[in-house]
């Protein structure tokens, strides 16, 4: 059984009077430990389909399973418990909560976790070594640059060990040497076995992945 | 790493901004403080001035004749044959319900006597009580202390040239002046007071009282209720409220709590609006933060946590703030409120947790919304995603 499995998924949006098919009968399989790119031109629905498959976002109709758990049969609560525990996510902007240290950045999935301080600690600090930042553990967002905080953003993605990962645009703000740097971890992380969903626009990351998708005007192509 | 570090770190991070949030709701709390301070102590300050006023009960015997008065009060015709108090009554004044407000109880014999040949009025006291109530006596010379001894008003001691010190026959036994009051304004000028023993004796009254004065002196006492009670000890006795004097003060001091407590409540509104649009603005500002608790899987309540605990601490350090500056500015403007130079500041434990608790409470109730429309925020919008 795949990890991820969606099925007939469609997402409309009522843009004024008008309606727009944002995803028209979207169906797919990820297998666990999967990379997989997902491109396609500006509004062809790739960020729809990642925060649909995030948990974060109801599609109009369709079903899509985690592992064999019809993940929007689930309440809003119970859907955040559900993120919690499977998902980590690495936004285009970083979105880096700016009072927060880099490591208590990396904490922050762990905040709500059942766990004790030091192992909270712990774990926050040996995913900030994953990503080479182990020496930067008291530095606030602005103290880091864009590189580093993109590394920042994939050890908190990281740090409570999802089953799956959910990049939106990774690379998108970077410059090409940390881009290549940054599709570098996400290869290394895959390859330890981690499930990698990424929605990109640049060609050049495919090469990272094992398996590229294309949308056009809300469809698989 | 804690929900609560969230929080500190937020508030260290946006100092100014809490910064006007916590004065927002300071000045409203210090406003109210202040107020209610500034009117506890001058209710003080006049319950303490109301001690020097006298009395504020009269007893009297019950008549039909109106043909005598005291201190502009009627007391009834006072006369040898006319019924009287009995001094054995008195006990029962102390027993009524409202007792503990009573300062002094203080009974009194009149009559009229012959002194160097002049009619004067004669009034038997008990000292202690007297002085007690009369505040304002000053005495030439001393006190009466021996039962023989009498204290004359200033227009008797004129008209009769007598001073402390000298000695004088009242109906038939000599009486020595043991101190004479300094002028008062009040008919006391033209009276003799001396031990109500003597007094009941010279004129032939013992065991009885002609008139009853009691000071229940404090701005919040029941006189209404305490003259019933003391009328249904002594059916005998007229009982009634000498209440004018005070009347037109408490009134004021009335009008004045109702002032405070109005605009206190604006303030205090105006503050709870600052509270409610700041939070509300920084929740929207970090719609995307807020986004990001969502998306890593934070629940509603974690959020509504975050953001109710950064309401709390920053409304209880206005509420502490919000206090000492309240009572600052109190004791800043008391002087000036007051007619006394020394009146004194009240501090209430009950005004200083209310305040506090104030506070928090409404800068809780303020950030109620704003922590709901945080912990209701769309993950997907609030991160702009799509």
């Amino acid at each position: 059984m795949a990890l991820i499995e969606i099925s007939d998924l469609h997402k409309h949006y009522a843009c004024g009077d008008e309606t727009v098919q944002a995803l028209q009968g979207v169906s797919l399989a990820i297998d666990a430990g999967e990379f997989i790119s997902i491109m396609g031109q500006s509004g062809s629905g790739k960020s729809t389909l990642l925060s649909i498959l995030g948990g974060m976002n109801h599609p109009t109709s369709g079903k899509v399973a985690v592992d064999g758990t019809d993940i929007y049969t689930l309440g809003d609560e119970g859907r955040a418990d559900f993120r919690a525990q499977n998902f980590g996510f690495v936004f285009q902007s970083f979105h880096l909560i700016p009072y927060l240290t880099a490591q208590e950045n990396v904490m922050l999935p762990l905040t709500i976790a059942p766990m004790k301080s030091d192992e909270k600690r712990e774990a926050a600090r040996n995913a900030l070594s994953r990503v080479g930042l182990g020496a930067k553990c008291d530095r606030l967002p602005n103290q880091l640059s864009g590189g580093e905080q993109e590394r920042v953003a994939i050890a908190r993605a990281i740090v409570n060990r999802p089953h799956i990962l959910f990049a939106d645009e990774p690379t998108g703000n970077l410059d090409s040497k940390n881009s290549d740097e940054v599709m570098a971890l996400f290869r290394e992380l895959n390859g330890g076995g981690q499930t990698i969903v990424m929605v990109t626009h640049n060609p050049e990351n495919c090469h990272y992945a094992d398996r590229g998708i294309i949308l056009r005007d809300g469809a698989v192509v | 790493m804690k929900l609560h570090t969230i929080s500190l770190n937020n508030l260290r991070r946006r100092k100014a901004k809490m910064a006007f949030l916590t004065i927002g709701l300071l000045v409203g709390i210090a406003t109210i403080v202040t107020l209610v301070t500034l009117t506890e102590s001058m209710s003080n300050d006049i319950a303490h001035k109301m001690d020097e006023f006298g009395a504020n009960i009269l007893i009297t015997p019950k008549s039909e004749d109106l043909s005598m008065t005291y201190g502009g009060i009627s007391l009834g015709r006072v006369s040898f044959d006319q019924k009287e108090i009995h001094e054995a009554d008195l006990a029962k004044v102390r027993e009524i319900k409202n007792s503990r407000n009573i300062l002094s109880v203080s009974p009194k014999v009149l009559g009229g006597v012959k002194l160097q040949e002049k009619d004067v009025l004669l009034v038997g006291v008990n000292f202690a009580e007297e002085l007690k109530m009369k505040q304002w006596w000053r005495i030439f010379g001393d006190t009466p202390a021996g039962d023989d001894e009498i204290l004359l008003g200033s227009t008797t001691a004129d008209t009769l040239h007598l001073s402390p010190g000298d000695t004088v026959d009242v109906a038939g036994r000599r009486l020595k002046v043991a101190g004479v009051l300094e002028q008062t304004g009040s008919q006391d000028d033209s009276l003799v007071f001396a031990p109500l023993k003597r007094a009941q004796q010279l004129l032939g009254k013992e065991g009885r009282i002609t008139l009853v004065e009691v000071a229940a002196l404090c701005a919040g006492c029941p006189i209404g209720d305490m003259v019933v009670q003391i009328a249904e000890k002594l059916p005998d006795a007229k009982v009634s409220a000498i209440q004018q004097v005070v009347e037109s003060r408490l009134k004021t001091l009335d009008q004045f709590k109702r002032f405070s407590y109005g605009v206190a409540g604006v303030v205090f509104f105006i503050g709870s609006l600052i509270v409610f649009v700041t939070m509300m603005g920084s929740v929207n500002e970090r719609t995307t933060e807020i986004g990001v608790f969502r998306a890593i899987g934070f629940r509603k309540s974690h959020i509504m946590r975050i953001i109710l605990l950064e309401a709390a601490l920053v409304s209880l350090l206005a509420g502490l703030l919000g206090y000492a500056t309240g009572m600052g500015a109190a004791k800043l403007a008391l002087p000036f409120m007051t007619e006394s130079k020394n009146a004194a500041l009240v501090w209430d434990t009950l005004v200083a947790s209310g305040s506090i608790g104030l506070a928090v409470a409404v800068g809780l109730l303020a950030s109620l919304y704003p922590a709901l429309h945080a912990s209701r925020m769309d993950p997907t919008e609030a991160l702009r995603a799509l």
